[in-house]
């Protein structure tokens, strides 16, 4: 397959529609991997992208920190700062009704971090792949929430910090109680020893769905996304060539208006997704500091 | 080659399937949705901000399987695994 594209690109032929989109799919890794799960593979493209937008989020707050005057009404970037701390501020108080010091800094760097992320989604298609043929660079996946890696990476992260609050606040006896007294309870030992294997059905299913769903969710929005905007950069994909034709004029303002229309829509769809990847988990571990 | 097209016939059918059945669901749970908000909204107009919070939220809720089911339809369109492992078979 890779040495297909390969032979097309170099002819400098135009892809086949299916072509492109595969390019378009194929990340940048160090090797091919060697089944479903290949703790091998790195996909360089995405780690570079979440490891820029990263330091460009940490260091652009970081500097409006140190930069902050509490004299008079600030200015600039400081004021959009401030408005985001604000919306963390309150977003945290609604859903997160215990002391934690962690919890704002960790809701403020998730939707930061997965707004930029999806906020890749918004640059042209073809841009970054095209500056990236200049450095070498033949395959690019500049979203990296279209990457199940870095999703689960993140969900798996708040995971482990559910489980560790967990046994934290309530102690190992009342993590274990939490799956094996509920939702069915009872006064009698037999009994409640009897119905630990339905609770515990009852509470794993969902303990373990809410990671896979957190970071699928994520991830199943952005995919459908890009996909959508690789469909409408297929309208013109035979480049200038196409411009003799009435159907290729027809492909351009087509591509045009779907692009823009598609675009406003998406502009929705990457905010609410990082503002629901933030409460979700500020509700998790809200439910995961309750104790009684 | 016939099972390579079996295969392709079977998994666009699949396709077909996943993004028609969550789209019927994901319609249906936002019409109930989206008309409960009215009421509450038409009923406390005051408490309207804080409702549409709460209706976005439960709105991601309710497309997410809806959107796991499509990435998957989309997967299998253009990285199909199952005709990956006939391919090497059938040459």
């Amino acid at each position: 397959m890779a040495a297909v594209e390969h032979a097309a690109s170099a002819a400098e032929k135009a892809p086949t529609a299916n072509e492109y989109i595969v390019h378009h799919l194929t990340f940048l890794k160090n090797r091919e991997p060697g089944g479903i799960v290949d703790f091998h593979v790195i996909h360089w493209d995405s780690v570079f992208f979440s490891v820029l937008l990263a330091v460009l989020f940490a260091g652009s707050f970081w500097l409006a920190a140190r930069r902050a005057s509490s004299v008079g009404v600030p200015k600039g970037f400081q004021s959009f700062v401030e408005l985001i701390i604000d919306f963390i501020d309150t977003t945290v108080k609604e859903s997160f009704s215990h002391h934690s010091r962690v919890i704002a800094p960790l809701a403020l760097t998730i939707f930061a971090w997965v707004f930029l992320f999806n906020f890749m989604d918004m640059l042209p298609v073809d841009l970054l792949p095209w500056v990236g043929r200049f450095f070498g660079v033949h395959y690019l996946k500049s979203v990296p929430s279209t990457d199940v890696n870095i999703t689960f990476g993140m969900s798996l992260t708040v995971f482990a910090l559910i489980i560790f609050y967990s046994i934290k606040m309530k102690g190992l006896g009342g993590f274990v109680s939490e799956f094996t007294m509920q939702p069915f309870a009872a006064k009698n030992p037999v009994v409640k020893v009897l119905l630990i294997p339905a609770n515990l059905l009852l509470e794993i299913v969902p303990f373990i769905a809410r990671p896979i769903s957190l970071s699928l969710r994520l991830f199943g929005n952005l995919f459908a996304g890009e996909m959508i905007f690789l469909l409408i950069a297929l309208l013109t994909l035979n480049g200038v060539e196409q411009l003799t034709g009435f159907g290729g004029w027809l492909g351009v303002i087509a591509q045009l208006v779907l692009g823009l229309v598609w675009a406003i829509f998406h502009i929705l769809v990457i905010t609410l997704q990082a503002f629901i990847f933030m409460v979700l988990t500020i509700i998790y571990l809200s439910m995961a500091h309750e104790h009684h | 080659m016939e099972s390579i097209a079996t295969i392709q016939g079977m998994t666009v059918l699949a396709v077909g399937i996943i993004f028609g059945l969550g789209a019927l669901g994901t319609a249906i749970g936002f019409g109930i949705l989206g008309g409960r908000f009215l009421e509450g909204a038409a009923r406390q107009p005051e408490l309207t901000p804080m409702l549409q919070t709460k209706m976005f939220i439960v709105a991601a809720l309710v497309d997410a399987v809806a959107m796991i089911g499509i990435g998957f339809a989309l997967f299998f369109t253009f990285a199909n695994p199952f005709l990956a492992a006939v391919q090497p078979a059938a040459g």
